[in-house]
């Protein structure tokens, strides 16, 4: 079945529309993923009491999108040498990349109960060398995003069609090897990198524009030599999807950078959007409270 | 294989640094060079004249280039990455330590220009502390060539050893120690010169090593027999053969291009103190900052020429007794 909504989606000025390819079908698993991802999210954080649960709620529409048909990878062969890599660079917001592959079947769903636990699998940044589909270490802030151009450039002189993506963090652009990096792939015609800024708007301390405007992402990575995505709604599977084809498709030689303005929390209102979402105790009543609430989100689809 | 008489090596170590790049490129298509807008100082230009595809030169940014050098071994490249140690060490420490030991990456360091070699470069490129700051990261392996004889035997280790290693490299002369074809043993000194009856051992490493040869020619005048072992790998360091020289020659000199507050000295004490404590004198810079100068001045100013050295060995055989 054709959807055949328009999205208010622009790229470098222009309108876009939805691919005729994309079935209703594929939105709703889409769609019904990401509230998968935060509710297996919260659980796992919950289980600890407390971790980085607003910006595993923002990112969780991404990661659907990638791990449901945008992405090359092969669970039980998470090592699999023609798949494409994900640099999760905001590397706190591993709970949702880990209830993504635990869903996905990259290891099991108890190990999500362990999270920060001694001797766990799972600690609270994602890390290459204990997870099984986690493919670059993260946590020190501005990292990943040297490391994914690193690997897309060496798939461009190996001429592999492995694509590399990246996840940053909107406060995690304040360091400057963010910008060391945004001048070097460019630089290098990395059109294999597709990069995802989570432009949520809070940091630890608040919001961004309270601390350290990052101001027009999409402006500034353009000037830096970017094919510019601009998503107004960063959580709508449907434009994601479609913004991965073109970055995909584009031809301009240029990295991708998808800005996804997206919402901190998103799916639990205690914290949706305020200042107290970064990483908050999440107590066995509020799980209960935010499962319920996330649940209708489910079943609403 | 030890030359029967000190000589200036007959090319500038970068020249051989880059002949053998060149040579490791051939046998291993996965090996890449990057720079940060260094590879004029550093003479790579060759290698990227030969090797355009696989030179990287990633302009001034120190800690992008650690962090493309990793993701590059990740994905199976065997990345050599220069810039001035000062650089290397401090600016990009975070990138070594996280993205690349941390993360199990295969990113093989250079930083050049160590200690007093920095010469005119002064105090802002005048790394004393740049084998300090790699000491204290876990696995990482450590090493300061002596000659060039070494230094290719060194980068071909490297080429085909998995880890993230550094290697701080003098950029221009040095004195020839080992006879060409001489091999050597990641984290086993070299014996230098010995002596049945050695009264002292001097721990050397880089250009201290042919300074303590020099001295130990004054020390013989006056009837103190020495060892001298070549430290060129500070980590893991070569604890059996420092324990061994304090238990057989009962005093301990260390001669370092380097502050002795993380350096070579406080990696030998550590060993020394835990299993044989014997006295010991540290020669080294001493909590102070790099300045311009030539090598000589620099090492005058810096307690590091060979008559300091012989006033060490002196100070420490007497407190033997």
């Amino acid at each position: 079945m054709k959807v055949s909504f328009q999205l208010n989606i622009f790229i470098n000025g222009e309108g876009y529309i939805v691919s005729e390819k994309l079935t209703e079908d594929h939105i709703k698993d889409m769609r019904r993923f990401s509230w998968q991802i935060r509710m297996e999210a919260i659980r796992c954080i919950a289980a600890f009491g407390l971790g980085h649960v607003g910006g595993s709620m923002s990112v969780a529409d991404v990661l659907s999108v990638l791990y449901n048909g945008e992405m090359k990878f092969d669970p039980s062969d998470p090592q699999w040498e023609e798949r494409d890599l994900l640099v999760l660079s905001k590397g706190h917001c591993a709970p949702a990349l880990y209830a993504t592959l635990a869903l996905k079947g990259f290891f099991p769903m108890e190990w999500l109960k362990t999270m920060n636990k001694n001797g766990t699998h799972l600690p609270s940044h994602a890390d290459r060398l204990l997870v099984p589909g986690i493919d670059m270490s993260a946590g020190s802030l501005g990292q990943g995003g040297s490391v994914a151009a690193g690997m897309a450039l060496a798939f461009k002189l190996d001429k592999k069609p492995n694509n590399v993506y990246l996840i940053l963090g909107d406060g995690e652009s304040q360091e400057g090897q963010v910008w060391e990096m945004a001048l070097f792939a460019p630089q290098h015609h990395l059109d294999n990198l597709i990069a995802f800024v989570d432009y949520n708007k809070l940091q630890l301390d608040g919001f961004c524009d309270d601390i350290c405007a990052m101001g027009d992402m999409a402006a500034k990575f353009e000037d830096f030599g970017w094919f510019v995505q601009n998503l107004e709604d960063g959580n709508d599977v449907v434009a994601i999807h479609e913004a991965i084809e073109t970055a995909k498709t584009q031809t301009t030689g240029k990295p991708s950078m998808i800005v996804l303005n997206t919402v901190k929390g998103l799916g639990w209102s205690e914290i949706q959007g305020k200042t107290n979402s970064h990483a908050p105790a999440v107590s066995p009543q509020q799980l209960e409270e935010a499962l319920a609430e996330l649940q209708r989100h489910y079943d609403a689809i | 294989m030890i030359v029967k008489e000190l000589q200036p090596e007959s090319q500038e170590m970068r020249a051989a640094f880059c002949d053998r790049l060149i040579e490791l490129a051939e046998t291993h298509p996965e090996l890449m060079v990057l720079d940060a807008d260094l590879m004029g100082a550093m003479g790579t230009k060759p290698f990227l004249a030969r090797y355009p595809d696989r030179t990287v030169d990633c302009g001034i940014q120190e800690a992008n280039m650690v962090g493309v050098a990793v993701g590059l071994s990740l994905a199976g490249k065997i990345p050599f990455a220069h810039t001035f140690a000062t650089f290397m060490s401090r600016r990009a420490t975070d990138q070594i330590f996280i993205s690349g030991a941390y993360s199990k990456a295969n990113v093989k360091l250079i930083g050049s220009d160590p200690g007093i070699t920095a010469k005119t470069n002064g105090g802002t490129h005048m790394p004393f502390e740049d084998m300090g700051i790699m000491r204290g990261i876990p696995q990482m392996t450590i090493i300061e060539p002596t000659d060039i004889t070494m230094l290719k035997w060194v980068m071909g280790w490297m080429a085909d050893h998995y880890g993230m290693q550094y290697m701080r490299l003098v950029r221009r002369e040095c004195t020839k120690i080992y006879e060409d074809g001489t091999t050597f043993e990641i984290g086993k000194a070299m014996t230098v010169r010995d002596d049945a009856d050695a009264d002292v051992t001097i721990i050397a490493s880089g250009l201290c090593v042919a300074n303590a040869m020099k001295a130990a020619d004054e020390l013989a005048k006056s009837g103190i027999h020495t060892r001298i072992l070549d430290m060129f790998t500070w980590k893991p360091l070569d604890d059996e053969a420092v324990v061994r020289a304090a238990r057989e020659t009962g005093a301990i000199v260390v001669a370092e291009n380097h502050n002795i507050t993380t350096g070579l000295g406080a990696a030998v004490s550590e060993t020394v103190v835990r299993n044989a404590p014997v006295p010991m004198e540290l020669i080294g810079i001493h909590d102070r900052f790099g300045q311009v100068g030539t090598l000589e001045y620099l090492a005058e100013q810096y307690g590091m020429t060979v008559e300091d050295i012989v006033h060490a060995a002196r100070r420490a055989v007497d407190r033997k007794h």
